[in-house]
């Protein structure tokens, strides 16, 4: 048994018959794809397209189909959670037992934040930014695709932690001490650590990526100020990830070191201090919600302004309000804790910072208003996700400004309230936009558009659930129900909760309608084709290549003569590119990074269980891999004039 | 969606007579919490409201089918209007700022509350999973009751002897973090006499849920009657102490008659005994494991 470190036939929870059934379904439908696969013959086209692809929309599509498969995972442990704490009343102790519930509550927050909210928004951006900017890929394709394989180790890791032992039990943010090995010494908090650490990695090297792609590589003619809004929103979030997830990573190391060595900075003990890690994962914490957030404002204020059929407003404020926001985030993260005990100065000085930010968020909020001011509305999918985000948002951002008033924390900190609150930003803010982006870029993506009607119908579940589940909440934290209870004694709070439950119910018929769309959509694909390229009448340059759009993206780099370049070609104030063809330089496939996480997972997983040889082999192997890929890179392939004129009549 | 702010407007009214939560406060620090909490979202509303309606009358005045709207395709630039939107946010920021940092000094948890009575001190720690109340005036402690006498002023001193947790009674006010090592203030009164839920406002394992506390304020005799009741209980000694601080809950709040005076110093001080670890049963494997290195 030594030679598999802490890992033995009892780790697999075989009592919880819960986990095991999912267990069970899940594995199920893993082989049967897998046979599918297989049998179909369709392992080289997956390979040779997808696996190693550096294309930055392929990699982008697998980021948004990964944060979708995890959508539904972190679905089912909400869901859990609320039929659960529907019944918890009193003597009703519910369906799961502490040491469930509590891993259940903490996977939720892990996974939701970091397995589909960070991969959805990023894989908009990736798929999107590049085209925007009327480039031909990313700063570093093969990087990219590095970046994407190393977040879905940290999916694959966490997601083993559901049959191979336990997940931590200690919250999403694993605040110490109950996260040392003095009180949580099982390896659920290890397998936190280690998938937020490679997924971490993938993130940062991403976010360098895209930053790089943002200021260096722009079609001819693409200045700052003619960038679309979502590139700028891009810009700052990819800024925020690069100032913020080394944060993470030195945090969580810092951890790791009290775990597995037996150092002292968070522990109880020598010297060590919780409030320490609580001011750094906040560090990093409050910069990564709007890591998500602006992003999804881009998203918004793309869509906003192509339905409406008009520039967006003010266009210099959005970027003013953008990067404002990017600096201020910075400066607000003591608010996450009021009730640590900081004098009436600090908190007041967090206090206003905090709700500063709030005056360029109002500014985005009036934009796009106005935006809409004197348009011609056209309501397609994406375009109510934005209508039905803009209210739900300004509720979020009210009670968010609420929080940050010092003395109306203390009495709401750790409440359902305050769950109800970032509920409603994220839920309003960042998922609304990540499927408003979804269903605006589809038809980019794969030529034809998703289906309508369930579109719709995924739209109104989704936003009626979402009122449904959380405004209880809002009123359950003014009752003085704190957050994470297993269960409780006062009978008063249960019809509440029972709404609450309802509400999740009608996103589980929005998160089927999604499905259904998407399978409808595949299905009918020939009556929902795009031939166009350009379905919305759009407005930037991704709108000016065809659909799906060649691994180059343009035949001819772009001329953009000023903002909204697509809107200003058509209306025939800007010249087609007259320039002749030129042979284009495309980056070969690559393996390293699939190959290259598989044994970062070994790795990960064998720290896990303190499998010593294991963690040995796969850091040698992975060094290995990086070695020969240096020696054998594979370069670039070009695309002749010939062949260009032959794959692009239009040109 | 449209019912969302007039729901939010009658919510709180709804709420503020069935509930016993910070809508429902019982002393002044709650009391002037609730006040700035209505106060702020008064002053939210005042642009939340109307920025609601014009969504969904934009929305709907300017939809394509409407012939009389008037379609500006070029109009993206108001300078006037960009002087309002950076402004009116502002405002109200400006008058939440004030509040907030006023509000932060004046409910500044170690600040003095202002009363007639001369305030008793109460010593909490933090135990997984239940609260030890210290009384070094009365010499005598508690487990999940605190007993106050009303109308006076609490001053807590508090700590933990094991994970982070949060100290909070939702009708008398702010909540405050306890942590090992380190002491926290807080000042706190019950105007009436009344009975009041306390809870463990920061998740801290197992037996979180139960970690839950009842707040009884007395008359000021009553609680000279009680501190007189509870001298009789048996003391809370060493060994007792060791066992309130393993890992487990209390089904029935306890009473000791005398504690040890510097009980609460040693605990900060991380002098106090500590209870041994027993493995939690349901990291099973765990404990061979351990072992096995």
């Amino acid at each position: 048994m030594t030679s598999l470190g802490r890992l033995s036939w009892d780790s697999i929870p075989l009592h919880e018959p819960i986990v095991m059934v999912t267990a069970g379904v899940l594995f199920v439908v893993l082989l049967g794809t897998g046979a599918t696969i297989l049998f179909k013959g369709w392992l080289p086209y997956l390979w040779r397209e997808w696996i190693t692809s550096v294309d930055h929309k392929r990699i982008g599509v697998m980021y948004c189909l990964l944060a979708l498969v995890m959508l539904i995972r972190g679905f089912a442990d909400a869901l859990m959670m609320r039929s659960h704490q529907a019944m918890a009343v009193g003597t009703g102790k519910g369906f799961l037992p502490p040491d469930h519930y509590d891993q259940i509550f903490s996977a939720h927050g892990t996974i939701m934040i970091f397995f589909v909210a960070m991969p959805f928004m990023i894989g908009l951006m990736n798929f999107a930014v590049p085209l925007q900017l009327g480039v031909r890929d990313v700063a570093f394709p093969t990087l990219n695709s590095v970046s994407f394989w190393l977040t879905a180790t940290g999916v694959l890791l966490i997601n083993t932690s559901l049959v191979v032992g336990e997940f931590a039990r200690t919250g999403w943010l694993v605040y110490p001490p109950l996260s040392e090995r003095a009180f949580s010494p099982g390896v659920g908090v290890d397998y936190y650590l280690w998938a937020l650490q490679i997924s971490g990695a993938g993130t940062l090297l991403g976010g360098i990526n895209l930053v790089t792609t943002i200021l260096k590589m722009r079609a001819p003619g693409m200045r700052y100020t003619r960038m679309p809004i979502f590139c700028w929103t891009a810009l700052a979030s990819n800024l925020l990830i690069v100032a913020a997830f080394p944060i993470l990573t030195a945090t969580l190391t810092m951890l790791t070191l009290d775990r597995y060595l037996g150092f002292h900075f968070f522990t109880n003990e020598a010297g060590g201090n919780q409030m320490l890690f609580v001011n750094l994962i906040w560090a990093w914490g409050h910069p990564e919600v709007y890591i998500l957030v602006l992003p999804a404002f881009g998203i918004f204020s793309e869509i906003i302004a192509t339905f409406s059929g008009k520039p967006l407003f003010g266009y210099r404020s959005m970027v003013l309000a953008t990067l404002a926001i990017c600096v201020l985030s910075f400066m607000v993260w003591l608010h996450h804790f009021f009730t640590m005990g900081a004098g009436a100065d600090v908190n007041g000085v967090f206090g206003v910072m905090t709700m500063i930010i709030a005056v360029p968020t109002g500014v985005k909020v009036f934009n796009w208003l106005f935006t809409m001011y004197g348009g011609r509305l056209r309501f397609e999918v994406p375009m109510l996700w934005a209508v039905a985000f803009i209210p739900t948002f300004v509720v979020g951002g009210m009670t968010g400004v609420l929080l940050a008033v010092p003395p109306a924390d203390f009495v709401l900190h750790n409440s359902v309230f305050l769950v109800a609150h970032f509920h409603n930003v994220i839920i309003g803010g960042v998922l609304f936009a990540a499927f408003a982006g979804y269903s605006y870029w589809f038809p980019k993506a794969f030529g034809f558009r998703l289906h309508d009607g369930w579109g719709k119908a995924a739209a109104v579940l989704w936003v009626s659930g979402f009122y449904l589940a959380f405004m209880p909440l809002y009123a359950l934290g003014l009752m003085g129900m704190t957050r994470r209870l297993q269960h409780y004694d006062n009978p008063a709070w249960q019809p509440w909760l029972v709404a609450a439950w309802l509400g999740a119910l009608l996103i589980l018929g929005g998160i089927a309608s999604l499905a259904m769309q998407l399978y409808v959509s595949v299905r009918e694909r020939r009556s929902l084709v795009d031939e166009s390229g350009d379905p919305w009448d759009g407005r930037t340059l991704e709108w000016a290549t065809r659909s799906p759009p060649p691994p180059w993206n343009f035949a001819r780099l772009p001329q953009v003569e000023g903002r909204d370049a697509l809107a200003l070609m058509k209306r025939g104030e800007a010249e087609k590119a007259p320039d002749p063809l030129e042979p284009i330089e495309m980056p070969r496939n690559s393996a390293y990074g699939f190959v290259g996480a598989f044994f970062t997972y070994l790795t990960g997983f064998a720290l896990v269980w303190h499998i010593w040889w294991l963690v040995v082999l796969g850091m040698l192997a992975g060094f290995a891999t990086t070695l020969w890929i240096a020696w054998h890179q594979p370069g670039v392939q070009e695309i002749g004039v010939d062949e260009l004129r032959a794959l692009e009549p239009a040109a | 969606m449209s019912a969302s702010p007039r729901w939010f407007a009658v919510a709180p009214i709804a709420l503020a007579g069935c509930s016993g939560g910070v809508l429902d406060p019982r002393g002044p620090v709650a009391r002037a919490e609730k006040q700035i909490l209505f106060d702020s979202v008064g002053a939210m509303l005042l642009i939340v409201v109307p920025v609601m309606l014009a969504t969904l009358a934009f929305a709907w005045w300017f939809r394509a089918g409407n012939s009389r709207a008037r379609y500006r395709p070029d109009w993206d630039y108001s300078g006037k209007l960009e002087l309002l939107i950076w402004s009116v946010p502002a405002m109200i920021v400006l008058f939440l700022g004030g509040t907030g940092w006023v509000g932060a000094h004046l409910l500044d948890p170690r600040r003095a509350i202002p009363a007639t009575a001369a305030p008793i001190e109460v010593q909490v720690v933090a135990l997984d999973w239940k609260w030890l109340f210290l009384y070094p005036g009365q010499r005598v402690a508690t487990v999940n009751r605190l007993v106050v006498p009303a109308g006076t002023p609490i001053h807590f001193r508090l700590t933990s002897a094991t994970v982070m947790n949060s100290f909070f009674v939702p009708q008398l006010g702010s909540q405050i973090y306890a942590m090992a090592g380190m002491e926290a203030q807080l000042r706190l009164a019950a105007d009436r006499p009344g009975r009041y839920p306390g809870i463990a406002a920061h998740y801290s394992g197992k037996g979180f849920s139960d970690m839950t506390f009842t707040v009884d304020a007395l008359p000021a005799a009553q609680f000279s009657a009680w501190v007189a009741q509870a001298r009789a209980a048996p003391p809370l000694d060493e060994a007792r102490y060791r066992q309130l601080a393993r890992r487990g809950t209390v089904a029935q709040p306890l009473v000791f008659g005398t504690a040890p005076t510097r009980l609460f110093d040693a605990i900060v001080a991380q002098r106090a005994p500590a209870a041994e670890r027993p493995r939690d049963a349901s990291n099973q494997g765990e404990a061979d494991a351990e072992a096995g290195q």
